[in-house]
């Protein structure tokens, strides 16, 4: 799963979706690849508004990555090629493939197998 | 016509195979009605880039077809799929079908990009507010009861790979009957995913949902026009039979798209 995927997923437990501490679901033990992608700055571009820049500071610090600036880059800060290219690296190029994500409300993890996650729940928790 | 994207690498022992079904939502997603829609819905230089996701995946066809041939459909290549299923060779599936399309059909770049495969119950573990496009093609037969849905460990590979033969033949079956069992009317797993859509669609999203005959696609539009706020078309169909559609798929969104 690229690291993006962290940006639109919750925990699967119903109670957990009203709890600002269910998202983002924390990365712990993750093991990374990277499978390089053609850059398209546009597509960055594009991307960035449905990015929760909070939430990405947090797993981007979880993975190991380079701290993110303060605040999501706007205007002019979007012509520079490498704060693009680092995003585009992070958010697309970088595949979690073991691991595990944990929900910060119920505590539940959620396995992570060569690079897919599962959701489904054990049944005390349906 | 736009190409089917490759599934040969599938193994169907626990995959639904592409029918008639699948074909008909590759048929209605790239008509130039639906195409000339989701372009107005999501045109490229005032939009951020849309979520698609599709519930179900199976082999995969159908998101893969969405993500190539996203030009086509969306007037634009910087799509983001994602799409979930109950069976873990569904996701692995899934992932392989989508990239192999988007290389073939998308070269030179920009491409859209599969950002994951997820194993999961529908939108289960989908942020709330945060789907643009939703696909379902659901197990729509009527059947007399609903297989259950599998557990975390279930779909574990090392669980599948020590099984006799015949343990194999019965996970097979299970698995295989939860891509067509749909209990009463067939509606019962669709309507779970109806319910789910208010929830999780965001301000712009849309929801295209297959529906049977049986499933009396008549009553379940008059449902989701009394949830209040939503609109439903029908936007494919295919197979007469006697005067009647066999198969519809029907496009749901607010009315308020603000």
């Amino acid at each position: 799963m690229k690291v993006i995927t962290a940006n639109f997923v919750t925990c699967a437990v119903k109670e957990c979706k009203t709890s600002p501490a269910s998202f983002p679901l924390h990365f712990h033990d993750a093991e990374l690849e990277q499978q390089e992608l053609d850059f398209q700055p546009e597509f960055i571009r594009n991307v960035l508004p449905r990015i929760d820049w909070e939430a990405l500071r947090t797993i981007s610090n979880e993975l190991g990555f380079p701290t993110l600036p303060d605040s999501k880059p706007e205007g002019e800060a979007l012509d520079n090629e490498q704060t693009l290219k680092d995003l585009h690296r992070l958010l697309l190029e970088t595949h979690v493939t073991e691991g595990k994500l944990t929900c910060g409300n119920c505590g539940h993890s959620y396995m992570i197998k060569e690079g897919i996650a599962n959701f489904l729940l054990p049944s005390h928790l349906v | 016509m736009l190409p089917t994207p490759d599934t040969s690498h599938v193994s169907f022992d626990t995959i639904y195979e592409p029918s008639e079904d699948s074909y008909l939502f590759l048929d209605t997603l790239s008509s130039a009605s639906e195409s000339k829609w989701l372009s107005e819905r999501f045109p490229e230089n005032q939009e951020p880039s849309p979520l698609v996701v599709e519930v179900g995946t199976g082999s995969g066809v159908v998101l893969a077809f969405t993500a190539a041939q996203s030009q086509q459909i969306f007037g634009r290549r910087d799509i983001l799929t994602l799409g979930t299923d109950v069976n873990r060779n569904a996701c692995i599936a899934t992932r392989k079908t989508a990239t192999t399309a988007i290389q073939e059909e998308q070269q030179p770049s920009p491409q859209s990009v599969h950002i994951s495969s997820l194993t999961a119950d529908l939108c289960a573990p989908l942020r709330p507010g945060s789907v643009d496009v939703l696909l379902f093609n659901p197990p729509y037969v009527p059947t007399e009861d609903l297989p259950r849905l599998p557990s975390a460990a279930e779909n574990d590979p090392a669980v599948s790979e020590a099984m006799s033969r015949s343990a194999k033949f019965d996970n097979d079956s299970y698995f295989l009957s939860l891509t067509y069992a749909g209990g009463a009317d067939g509606m019962e797993t669709t309507d779970r995913l109806l319910d789910a859509i208010p929830g999780v669609l965001s301000g712009r999203g849309v929801a295209y949902v297959l529906l049977c005959k049986q499933n009396r696609p008549d009553q379940v539009m008059e449902r989701i026009r009394d949830w209040g706020g939503w609109q439903v078309e029908t936007a494919g169909s295919s197979g007469m039979q006697a005067g009647w559609e066999k198969l519809v798929i029907v496009r749901i969104w607010r009315k308020d798209s603000s």
